[in-house]
């Protein structure tokens, strides 16, 4: 009967928190003091023109930098704003097509049992295990104009490639390109995991319907894992968003500002140029953007994710 | 084999290994140019194989930067972060998991919406405090945040759930404390989990550029991404030592691929690891 009571005083709420505390202790810790607290320092720190170097906890200090929505309002007011978030989205317009349609093909090319298909699957990952620095240091280097291996490939089949990261046109499709290319096994394998829990009868019954290749992958491989596309749009849009270490390397946000985006503002504003307030400021719009887009997005999932499996 | 289906397997592989080339073209450049001399990087044509390979680019690499200290400070970095995060997760997902208390629902909640902050915001204050204290070119300001890892807490919630909870009361029959069913029951039977999660943290940390770029300046603390994009801006054109140190900032986590790729799967199916 020993067992039964103890688990009857388990029950009993109070003890349970006594008995949970000790081992929430470590991450509330963190919650507190890694996400909430910043979250509502930055708040306040957007409201001010502080400068990041003067201290924080000075007594005055709120009052004396305090700016109300000045901040919010530059932003919004700034050509260089408008010009940032269309760089961001003609980014994520290229890029979420692109990565969806290379990692469809990547899974795709993995669900085969094929001889050899593991040896693929490695080779398919071995660009998401590269750091983004060094991916970054390696595109650079290939997407060199006249040195680089890219422009030489194509010259030997009698193309003059662009000046890629160097040419304002061409440098935000180039970091497209190497991010679809950095992303494509990671997104792939994701996919994948939906594409082999669809059930092999649907695909029997459509053979015996004399249904083709090309009609089976649109009329059931896609519509039965809409859930995992879905949740690969969801998670590719927010990476999308926050954009930053391949711009860092590869172009600085140059040529001439094509490829400024958000991040890479928020960074340089708030530790090149020491502007915490306006950083902090665009980092909440940032926040925003990404909540209401997700929200876009789960609402809009009702119209064409399928959870019948 | 009928026409059709050989044409179809030609096909498969044709695709296939295109793709593969793809992928892997970019790292076969890397190689071959960080064989180079510094002449042979601008020779006209170029050379595909270097005709005179040379390790000098690895030299410069090593003379001039600490860089034998920023893969140990990479590894260091990434081992305690990495431990950190199990501990950590799996004691809070023990409790959201197998302890009833008021309140468990919501605030697993709440961890589950921290996830939705993006970086960027927290980045500032949490830059600012580590300032105030003193913490910057410490590399506990590195991991310290892998004491709170919602997504780790939310997998290993997953995960705990699943095991019934007869286990547990067998082992309180037997008059053990919570800690020790945590310790000695919980943790053995989340062992596969707890090996993906270890996988995909010590990946992220390896990986990681934004937080230890505003933390280690110090050129003794970096860790490789940091060192690397350092190396960036000094020697901006001289692709031989910025390719060099590419590969080398490669190899650990290539390996450990190599030998927990089961691991590496789960992960992502998992959805664990930010590309």
């Amino acid at each position: 009967m020993v067992p039964k009571t103890k688990r009857v005083k388990h029950r009993r709420s109070q003890e349970g928190l006594l008995h949970a505390f000790p081992f929430l202790l470590p991450s509330l810790l963190g919650l507190l003091v890694f996400s909430a607290l910043p979250l509502v320092i930055s708040a306040f720190i957007s409201l001010t023109d502080w400068n990041g170097l003067d201290e924080l906890l000075a007594p005055g200090m709120f009052q004396e930098h305090f700016v109300g929505l000045d901040n919010y309002k530059n932003i919004f007011a700034s050509k260089e704003f408008w010009q940032v978030l269309r760089n961001t989205c003609y980014y994520i317009v290229l890029y979420i097509p692109l990565m969806l349609i290379t990692s469809l093909a990547v899974a795709q090319l993995l669900a085969k049992k094929r001889r050899g298909v593991t040896v693929f699957r490695v080779i398919y990952y071995i660009p998401v295990l590269t750091s983004w620095v060094a991916a970054s240091l390696i595109w650079k280097s290939v997407l060199s104009p006249q040195y680089g291996a890219l422009n030489n490939l194509l010259a030997l089949v009698g193309i003059e490639g662009p000046g890629w990261l160097l040419d304002e046109t061409w440098a935000m499709p180039a970091i497209v390109l190497v991010s679809v290319w950095k992303d494509m096994g990671f997104f792939g394998l994701i996919l994948l995991s939906g594409m082999v829990s669809i059930n092999p009868s649907y695909y029997e019954a459509a053979s015996l319907d004399g249904a083709g290749a090309w009609s089976k992958f649109f009329r059931i491989t896609l519509p039965l894992m809409s859930p995992v596309i879905f949740y690969v749009l969801i998670v590719s849009l927010i990476n999308a968003f926050q954009l930053f270490p391949q711009i860092m390397i590869m172009t600085d946000g140059g040529p001439n500002g094509a490829t400024q985006v958000m991040v890479e503002r928020i960074y340089k504003y708030g530790f090149r140029y020491y502007r915490m307030g306006y950083a902090s400021a665009f980092s909440w719009i940032l926040f925003v953007i990404i909540m209401i887009c997700t929200f876009i997005q789960m609402k809009c999932q009702k119209r064409w994710v399928n959870y019948d499996t | 084999m009928t026409l059709k289906r050989k044409g179809s397997t030609l096909l498969y592989y044709a695709v296939a290994i295109a793709v593969a080339i793809v992928a892997l073209v970019p790292f076969v450049w890397m190689v071959s140019t960080s064989l180079k001399s510094r002449g042979a990087l601008m020779s006209i044509p170029i050379e595909w194989i270097p005709e005179e390979p040379t390790l000098d680019a690895y030299r410069t690499v090593f003379e001039r930067f600490p860089f034998l200290r920023t893969v140990g400070n990479s590894l260091f970095i990434s081992v305690t972060y990495t431990l950190i995060t199990l501990l950590s997760a799996s004691m809070a997902a023990f409790a959201f998991a197998k302890i009833r208390f008021r309140g468990s629902g919501v605030l697993l909640g709440l961890y589950l919406a921290t996830m939705m902050i993006p970086t960027q915001v927290t980045m500032i204050p949490l830059f600012v405090v580590m300032n105030q204290i003193g913490l910057i070119n410490h590399y506990s300001s590195v991991i310290l945040p892998s004491i709170f890892r919602p997504f780790a807490v939310f997998m290993l919630v997953q995960q705990m759930r699943t095991i019934p909870g007869d286990y547990l009361d067998a082992a309180r029959v037997d008059g053990a404390s919570t800690f020790r069913i945590y310790r000695q029951v919980m943790l053995p039977l989340c062992a596969p989990t707890l090996a993906t999660l270890a996988v995909t943290t010590f990946m992220e940390s390896w990986n990681d550029y934004l937080w230890p770029l505003l933390m280690l300046t110090d050129r003794t603390k970096m860790t490789l991404p940091i060192a690397l994009s350092t190396l960036n801006g000094q020697y901006n054109t001289e692709y031989n030592v910025l390719m060099a140190g590419s590969l080398i900032s490669m190899i650990p986590i290539v390996l450990i691929y190599v030998f927990a790729q089961k691991y590496f799967q789960n992960g992502i199916i998992a959805g664990g690891i930010k590309g």
